[in-house]
């Protein structure tokens, strides 16, 4: 009985010194080391090439900064990739450097989660902060303090498969695009064609798959359409424009059935489908199509033409172990001549590297007439993808209130004014 | 009966005067030290991976935590009132419900029917006893994947639907049929595990009481209901509760095949807690489920712990 008592008496105090030590782990950091530094930075990217690169700007740092022992770069899976750092962060491990989404990045900005950058960035030599495209550095100011580096602005186009257009009967992209025809009305009509003709898909929204709602904004933006208004503080989603936006893609994937239905797949890259809505990084996926292949800017909505980017920042945690040291690497790693480095990979947010030159080393598949009139205008035009704080409660809650709408005989307003009572609470904070 | 004085008195005149000492590591206590070592890893085990996320758990559903802010704050019973008030839980304690219920009835009904089948000697039987659980030993991610495929508008059960001339419908995406699914992918995957079981328990049934009973004249139902039900009592009780704990802590199923939906129809509750914690860094929230979660399996499996006494053969 007594050996019982001890081990129980043991076991809670190891309990309760964990959970003292646990507690403490979310606290920050009052004092920073000076010497035998570790860095350590999230990433999304298990590519080789690019973990080469980063390695290699990191050795030629590491060289001038005796101080730092190492940088290293932790890829950790796209899918779960938010919540892996939050959790990393909520158990005292943050790491001191990471890549942000865009659909994160509000919640980041807004928390103090960050540190401040504008301040050593600028009084870094030779950095050239007001190179920094204004509308790349938006989402990611507050207070007039840049806190994360947009390392990545990458604009959303449409890959056509000409190919599968011919075996169709229909006009090429380039044809389409010469003759004013290059609208989305269009495209539902040429891919409802091909889907009867040939049994493939029409037109795809990659990575839409009916469950990630916010990629849908490459469609909706041609409606003048958005998800809130400016502000953040009211919902749109019952609007006009927005109505009419997914009348559009319902008729698509249930009437002219161009867009694949629901529980439906079609890889554009794999010769499935005629047309897919897709980042320009996604090129590098055309090297072995085996078919011919054309790049193009979204079509033309109603309003008109828009572009859509997505974005990715680089920031560092204000509760890494090294926020000082982490700040420095990170003015070197995006200085002028490492971002032109990392403008191989990721379409870059300096306005002096936005010329074909420099693209058309990250995007050798492409010709220079496309970085020139879809890749260029795409960055400098484009909207990013919608944002909030809370975004996964609110991308939930979108989720599971549209799929009320992915039926054939949905009541679209009513799905959509539901929709946006659901999220109001959440918008009004 | 009185004792001698050095034995009465205690440990302190335990040993007389001039006598040498007694070695401290004894005999009894080397035998016990010997145990608490066998015993340490195990220990050390739950004291870190049970003990502590438990205590952790019951700390965290009186705070309010926010990660990236790096605050955390004593809210004191706000999480217990956001609980009652959650118009969501509703939905998600039926569906988790639903889970467990159509889980428990497929699963064991199965489970047991196959048992008896296989229990036969029939040719090739070995082989169709290994079929069947291969699929407890295959990757549980990659299993719902693949099935994730089978189960699209245009996949492989529709495909054999449509050889036949019927439509099949969508599965995973609507409300009537996405659980069912879901419910299917989780009695395929674990269905062989209870078979095996029941298998043991099948061989242990003495025949000559089956022997006898049919001498007497009892049908081969009468003989199952009677003699060999009661006698795999127990391993029917054992499957149950592991089948009805392991129902409610599905996850990677849900995640991989429907994220909860479509709407909420196939969120369940640790689904809906992992959701909280670790998409919506609402760790305090998240924990006070989890304390739900722990009560809804603690009542359950005392509940059936208590019930063996009324269904559980040579139980007293």
């Amino acid at each position: 009985m007594r050996s019982a008592k001890t081990l129980a008496v043991a076991a809670i105090t190891a309990a309760t010194a964990l959970a003292v030590t646990a507690c403490a782990g979310g606290s920050g950091n009052t004092s920073e080391p000076t010497e035998n530094i570790d860095l350590r930075m999230t990433v999304w990217s298990s590519n080789e090439d690019h973990l080469a690169l980063f390695d290699s700007i990191a050795d030629a740092y590491m060289a001038d900064h005796p101080e730092i022992a190492s940088i290293t770069f932790d890829p950790l899976p796209f899918d779960d990739y938010t919540s892996t750092v939050t959790t990393q962060i909520a158990g005292g491990n943050a790491p001191d450097l990471a890549w942000i989404l865009e659909n994160a990045a509000p919640d980041f900005v807004s928390s103090g989660a960050l540190v401040p950058l504008t301040d050593v960035f600028e009084a870094t030599d030779g950095y050239e902060y007001d190179d920094l495209a204004p509308s790349a550095t938006e989402l990611w100011t507050a207070d007039d303090q840049l806190v994360a580096y947009p390392f990545s602005t990458s604009p959303f186009v449409v890959f056509a498969n000409d190919d599968l257009l011919a075996q169709a009967g229909q006009p090429t992209s380039a044809e389409l695009q010469a003759s004013g025809d290059w609208n989305w009305e269009k495209i539902d009509e040429i891919g409802s064609a091909v889907h009867s003709s040939t049994g493939k898909a029409g037109f795809v929204v990659r990575d839409f798959d009916y469950l990630n709602w916010d990629y849908l904004s490459t469609v909706w933006n041609g409606w003048g359409a958005a998800p809130w208004n400016a502000d953040g503080t009211e919902c749109t989603f019952a609007s006009d424009e927005m109505v009419d936006a997914f009348t559009f893609l319902h008729d698509a994937a249930f009437t002219s059935q161009s867009m694949p239905g629901p529980g439906t797949t079609a890889d554009f890259f794999a010769g499935e489908a005629a047309f897919t809505v897709t980042q320009i990084s996604r090129a590098n996926l055309l090297a072995d199509g085996g078919f011919t292949w054309n790049l193009l800017p979204l079509p033309e909505g109603p309003v008109g033409e828009y572009s859509v980017t997505g974005q990715a920042g680089i920031g560092a945690l204000a509760n890494g172990a090294n926020t000082a040291a982490a700040t420095e690497f990170l003015a070197f790693f995006t200085n002028p001549e490492n971002a032109a480095q990392l403008a191989e990979y990721f379409p870059p947010p300096r306005t002096s590297l936005l010329t074909v030159d420099t693209l058309a080393g990250a995007n050798p598949l492409l010709t220079p007439e496309q970085i020139e009139d879809v890749v260029i205008p795409g960055i400098e035009n484009g909207e990013v993808r919608p944002s909030h704080t809370d975004s996964a409660q609110i991308a939930q809650q979108v989720r599971a209130g549209l799929d009320a709408l992915w039926v054939a005989d949905a009541d679209i307003p009513a799905v959509l004014e539901t929709t946006c009572g659901n999220i109001s609470p959440l918008l009004e904070g | 009966m009185a004792l001698p004085s050095s034995v009465s008195s205690g440990r302190a005149s335990a040993r007389p005067e001039g006598a040498p000492r007694k070695p401290w590591l004894t005999y009894a206590r080397r035998d016990a030290l010997a145990g608490y070592v066998f015993i340490a890893p195990q220990l050390i085990g739950i004291v870190l991976f049970v003990l502590v996320p438990l205590g952790l758990i019951f700390y965290y559903a009186f705070h309010e935590w926010n990660v990236l802010a790096g605050t955390f704050t004593f809210v004191g019973l706000e999480n217990v009132d956001r609980l009652f008030s959650d118009p969501q839980l509703a939905p998600v304690l039926t569906a988790t419900g639903v889970f467990s219920i159509g889980l428990v009835i497929f699963n064991l009904s199965l489970a047991l029917l196959l048992a008896v089948l296989l229990n036969r000697r029939w040719r090739g039987v070995t082989a169709f006893r290994t079929i069947f659980f291969s699929p407890v030993v295959v990757s549980l991610v990659a299993w719902t994947i693949v099935w994730g495929f089978l189960l699209q508008d245009n996949g492989g059960i529709n495909g054999l639907l449509a050889v036949v001339g019927i439509d099949g419908p969508n599965w995973l995406r609507e409300g009537g049929t996405a659980m069912a699914s879901v419910i299917v992918v989780q009695v395929f995957k674990n269905v062989g595990l209870n078979m095996v079981l029941f298998l043991a328990a099948l061989q242990g049934v003495p025949r000559e009481l089956q022997e006898a009973a049919r001498v007497d004249g009892a049908s081969d139902r009468t003989v199952f209901t009677r003699i060999v039900l009661p006698l795999i009592s127990p391993t029917i009780l054992l499957t149950l509760v592991i089948t009805i704990v392991g129902s409610l802590q599905v996850y990677a199923q849900i995640a991989v095949l429907t994220q909860g939906g479509p709407g909420i129809s196939t969120t369940v509750l640790v689904y809906y807690l992992v959701q909280q914690a670790f998409e919506f860094h609402q760790f305090g929230y998240g924990s006070t489920l989890a304390i739900l979660l722990f009560l809804i399996v603690l009542v359950l499996t005392v509940a059936q712990w208590q019930l063996r006494k009324r269904w559980v053969f040579y139980e007293n």
